[in-house]
């Protein structure tokens, strides 16, 4: 039941980065590459479309977390508190900044929204990437000082930074140049994620353009992945040990290169939405290959004091999971149901959609 | 440690407060949306689509703070409130989760093609988009509503020795005798802000002589609505919740009403009067005797414990902003079918639209819903204290161990900061949508 709910909530979260994805994406392009009103307009309006109904996976995600497995929700949510509650005001700027930018027509007020959803985009996506950073790195469970807890086991707080800016210390902060390693693949990722949506569901002039910036985006994604790999077996030394005894699991690394390789063709693919489905990929291969390097561990303790946070030590009792199970298909049934409704009937270009139309 | 539980107390407090103004808007408005969709596809007469249209557009933006702010809710649950959350997150994770997969899909799925499909998807299909984001948006209000019952009044659980709490039976969760008086209680109050909003909206552009047609129709369509729901509120499902108060949570009953001591030949109901917590009596009292027995039990000289029967500890632990709130909500709810009562009678006499002190009235009185609505949770809330979950899990045993006052006094700070931002965008959208009226714009 707990490896049921552990991929549940994984593919939860992956849809949540798949679709937020490309909208946070589309902030990081809208702030660096749109020039014109015009195209400027209808990236706001690729991405202002859906955020909504995007971000309600990670709500969705947050929920069945706090269901499954209220131990690490709880850990996990005081543990990052800072990081945590700046991610949500980072949310909330670019909410308003999609939903309020069409409100005036002042040119000075779309500057204002245009530079919050941007700049918000960006940093929610580095924010996220360094949070998967520090899944992987671990934490000082319990903190522990000279062999002493300050706290139960399963409890920890983590500062923005530590002076020394390290992964391998004894208490390393949110930010150290391992975790900034993987919020810039983040970063890099979700850009060439968001352009391939801007591609796919609009006529922006920048569009041709947006293909070689694709391009370029991958060749930096490729020596930062290349890279990140190396130091990566420094920060958890037991990254590879599941893939050497379960080879299958190799699949989901095979998924990521498949994507990476396949995206340097992008001037070469002919339909938008194959580009598309290949940065998806390295969405869907770089979240499952950090969890399977990890499984059943889903919080490294980096002390020898406490056990590292595990599906088995966290979840909730068997009873309440075998009864979520039945209504979690019944509300997945329900959703995906919604899902095709909503994407036939808003598929193809949205550049003329508009209020009543 | 006290600093600890002040802030977060004091940042859960806030941000729910400011939240909880557009979900009641939300709930609210959805149901009068679908009315005047309804209206339109029975009477094909066109200035009910438009009223529907225009009440979207307000929707719509109520419906972005709403989700923008709501979102920091669920997850200070596990930020603030780490301990309650291991401790109960095997039972209120349900609810939660089951608010997210049940409800937020469904609405935001059909927001999206309500507001921009209606050319697309025709007019009955249109209706049904609008049916079934209202369908969601209360559904929200059910899972939210069974998680609270569960804190006042929790069962289908048992208590394991390491203090955690453990589903034993998913339905009670949901049959809850907490549960559904508290649920329709909350709706009709949320029924009776749209209905006050739609009113004020209607008289602000008779006053002002502008978009008088539609002023027509919100005003009489508000006063409608909002006499209905003003009375339901009050009776059966006010009163429903009291004699619940009254049962499970006896000493909070005795603090909200302000009940010092047991009466034995029967208690009274205190109108006005301020709580005197050094003498442990009410200043400047003005009581009807033997009411609140009646009310409560239909006995006019059944005893009610007073407070002098319940431990210190076991007591709400700020009895006056308890005892405050609930006599503010109650007061503003007579108020509200006092004067909507008043309204449909001259509407009756065909005399409305005319009688200028109370379109007045009307128009200024839409702040007071959202302070019935709110000290109405707060009636709630502080009743529940000392504890989150009612007699068995105390507040102070609930916060984050690791979280230090200094971190959420910053992250508090923070909140208040952008809240005033989007409460001044919100005003500045909500004003502008009102002054361009429903008239359809030509593009």
């Amino acid at each position: 039941m707990e490896i049921f709910w552990y991929i549940a909530i994984g593919i939860v979260l992956t849809v949540f980065f798949i679709l937020d994805g490309y909208d946070f994406g589309a902030g990081i392009i809208h702030l660096f590459f749109a020039k014109e009103e015009k195209d400027k307009e209808v990236i706001t309006k690729s991405a202002g479309l859906f955020w909504d109904s995007n971000e309600v996976w990670l709500v969705a995600a947050g929920g069945m977390l706090f269901m499954a497995f209220p131990t690490f929700y709880a850990s996990v949510f005081s543990g990052f508190y800072l990081p945590l509650i700046i991610v949500l005001w980072l949310i909330i700027f670019r909410a308003i900044g999609l939903e309020f930018r069409g409100q005036f027509k002042y040119q000075m007020w779309k500057d204002i929204w245009d530079k919050s959803f941007g700049v918000s985009s960006l940093l929610l996506a580095l924010f996220f990437g360094i949070a998967l950073g520090n899944i992987v790195r671990g934490v000082n469970l319990g903190s522990v000082e000279n062999g002493v807890s300050a706290h139960e086991g399963h409890y920890f707080f983590l500062p923005l930074w530590d002076s020394s800016f390290s992964p391998l210390t004894d208490h390393p902060g949110v930010i150290d140049w391992f975790t900034i390693i993987i919020g810039l693949i983040a970063v890099v990722t979700l850009a060439i994620h968001g352009a391939n949506w801007i591609i796919l569901k609009t006529n922006s002039s920048i569009n041709n353009k947006l293909k070689g910036v694709i391009f370029k985006l991958n060749i930096a994604l490729g020596i930062l992945t290349i890279f990140s790999l190396i130091v990566w077996q420094n920060v958890n030394p037991n990254s590879l040990d599941n893939f050497i005894h379960k080879p299958y699991l190799m699949l989901f690394p095979i998924i990521y290169l498949t994507g990476l390789i396949g995206l340097f063709f992008i001037k070469k693919i002919k339909k938008d939405s194959h580009a598309f489905v290949l940065s998806t990929l390295i969405i869907v291969g770089g979240i499952t290959s950090s969890l399977a390097s990890l499984f059943p561990v889903i919080l490294p303790s980096i002390n020898d004091k406490h056990e590292h946070l595990t599906i088995y030590n966290t979840a909730a009792p068997e009873y309440g999971l075998s009864v979520a199970l039945i209504w979690g298909i019944i509300g997945f049934a329900l959703i995906v149901v919604y899902f095709i409704v909503q994407k036939r009937l808003m598929a193809g270009k949205i550049d003329h959609m508009d209020y009543g139309h | 440690m006290e600093d600890m539980i002040f802030y977060d107390r004091l940042q859960f407090a806030f941000t729910i407060t400011f939240h909880y103004i557009f979900p009641q808007l939300t709930m609210g408005l959805s149901l009068m949306i679908v009315y005047f969709k309804w209206k339109f596809l029975r009477t094909q007469i066109e200035k009910y689509n438009n009223a529907a249209k225009f009440f979207m557009k307000i929707f719509a933006i109520n419906f972005t703070m709403g989700v923008v702010t709501g979102i920091p809710m669920e997850f200070q649950f596990g930020t603030n409130w780490a301990k309650f959350s291991e401790l109960t997150g095997g039972i209120i994770g349900q609810t939660l989760a089951m608010e997210g997969m049940f409800s937020f899909f469904l609405e935001s799925s059909f927001l999206a093609l309500f507001i921009f499909g209606e050319k697309l998807m025709g007019q009955k299909l249109h209706f049904l988009t609008g049916f079934l984001v209202f369908l969601g948006s209360w559904a929200s209000g059910w899972f939210i509503l069974a998680t609270n019952a569960w804190m006042q009044n929790p069962v289908g659980h048992e208590i394991l020795e390491n203090g955690k709490f453990v589903l034993d039976n998913f339905s009670e969760l949901f049959t809850n005798p907490w549960l559904l008086p508290a649920f329709l209680h909350n709706q009709m109050a949320s029924v009776v802000t749209s209905a006050f909003v739609m009113a004020s909206i209607g008289a602000f552009y008779i006053l002002r002589d502008k978009h008088s047609e539609y002023g027509r129709l919100f005003l009489k369509t508000g006063v409608v609505f909002g006499l209905i729901s003003s009375v339901l509120v009050a009776f059966p499902t006010g009163d429903w919740n009291a004699k619940n108060v009254a049962k499970y949570q006896p000493g909070t009953f005795a603090a909200m009403e302000g009940i010092f001591e047991t009466e034995d030949a029967g208690a009274e109901i205190v109108l006005i009067g301020q709580p005197n917590m050094v003498d442990k009596k009410l200043d400047n009292k003005i009581a009807v005797p033997n009411i609140l027995s009646f009310l409560t039990y239909q006995e006019w000289d059944k005893q009610i414990l007073g407070m002098d029967q319940f431990e210190e500890d076991e007591l709400p632990d700020n009895i006056p902003a308890l005892y405050y709130s609930y006599h503010i909500m109650v007061g503003l709810g007579t108020i509200f079918i006092g004067v909507m009562a008043l309204a449909l009678f001259f509407l009756w006499r065909k005399k409305l639209y005319t009688i200028k002190p109370l379109l007045w009235t009307i128009m200024f009185l839409v702040p007071f819903p959202y302070i019935a609505n709110i000290t109405g949770w707060y009636t709630a809330e502080l009743g529940r204290q000392p504890y989150l979950v009612y007699g068995l899990l105390r507040t102070s045993d609930g916060i984050s161990p690791t979280v230090s006052s200094g971190n959420t006094l910053f992250t508090l700070l923070g909140f208040v900061a952008l809240y005033m931002l989007l409460g001044l965008l919100f005003l500045v959208l909500v004003g502008k949508t009102i002054n361009q009226g429903p008239t359809p714009q030509k593009h």
